[in-house]
């Protein structure tokens, strides 16, 4: 049974053995490109509190089946012969690895693409929630109209961060 | 009357709870659970109060006010995401 290529772990993950895993034998790959985020230690602004703790919180269910739908997404947009993202939750310290998106194509430009596609859609369709801890205490992390115009670049409204 | 399971994430989860059971008139619309809700006052009032960014999703996938509730729906309120 191939692996899924969807994985929300509090566990933390091994790019090399992901990306190995993504090829698998695969001959008609030619690129990788894969996007690793992880935990800065000042948020936004950046200019504020060192974060000491961040917390993400995911709806169980959901968060699969809308990533999935991202991949499909990618795979009908360009040209990819596969895709993996593994994503965090949980307790995490500034400088852990939050999420992974990885993707095989035959050649660079559509693997690029499809990987930065990617996690554009994830960062203001999945249902994930940040937590910040700093000195002061905790709160919940904003959304970003950054966020939501990188997705508009690929002609999809995001309607995350503005608002309904 | 019909009834829908009622989830909450993030901050609204930690005023409202995680989940709830609400009984609503057949053919009642996302819009409509949303007033009901509010319409407790508090906590609920303030937390879904008009204007304020609360996205909504019908059987885990986003959705709209004017979305139908069926009888036994899952609907979750959620403030705007930040994963990633």
């Amino acid at each position: 049974m191939a692996p899924p290529r969807v994985r929300i772990q509090t566990a933390d993950f091994d790019l090399s053995a992901e990306l190995a895993a993504l090829r698998d034998g695969d001959l008609g790959v030619g690129a990788v490109a894969s996007f690793v985020g992880t935990v800065r230690e000042r948020g936004h602004p950046t200019d504020g509190e060192p974060v000491q703790v961040l917390e993400l919180e995911h709806y169980p269910g959901m968060t699969e089946t809308s990533i999935e739908a991202m991949i499909d997404a990618a795979a009908a947009r360009f040209d990819i012969r596969g895709a993996r993202v593994v994503h965090r939750v949980g307790r995490l310290l500034p400088g852990d690895q939050i999420v992974l998106v990885a993707v095989a194509s035959a050649h660079r430009g559509q693997a690029f693409q499809a990987c930065e596609f990617i996690m554009d859609y994830l960062k203001t369709q999945a249902p994930f929630w940040k937590k910040e801890t700093t000195p002061s205490g905790a709160r919940w992390v904003d959304a970003r109209v950054a966020d939501d115009e990188a997705l508009a670049r690929w002609g999809i409204e995001a309607g995350n961060a503005a608002g309904r | 009357m019909p009834t829908v399971h009622v989830r909450y994430f993030a901050a609204l989860r930690e005023a409202l709870g995680p989940q709830e059971a609400v009984e609503l008139p057949a053919g009642s619309t996302v819009g409509a659970l949303r007033e009901r809700l509010r319409a407790r006052g508090g906590r609920h009032a303030e937390l879904l109060a008009a204007g304020r960014p609360v996205r909504a999703a019908l059987n885990q996938a986003v959705c709209g006010d004017d979305a139908e509730l069926p009888d036994g729906a899952e609907v979750a309120f959620f403030p705007p995401v930040t994963g990633g």
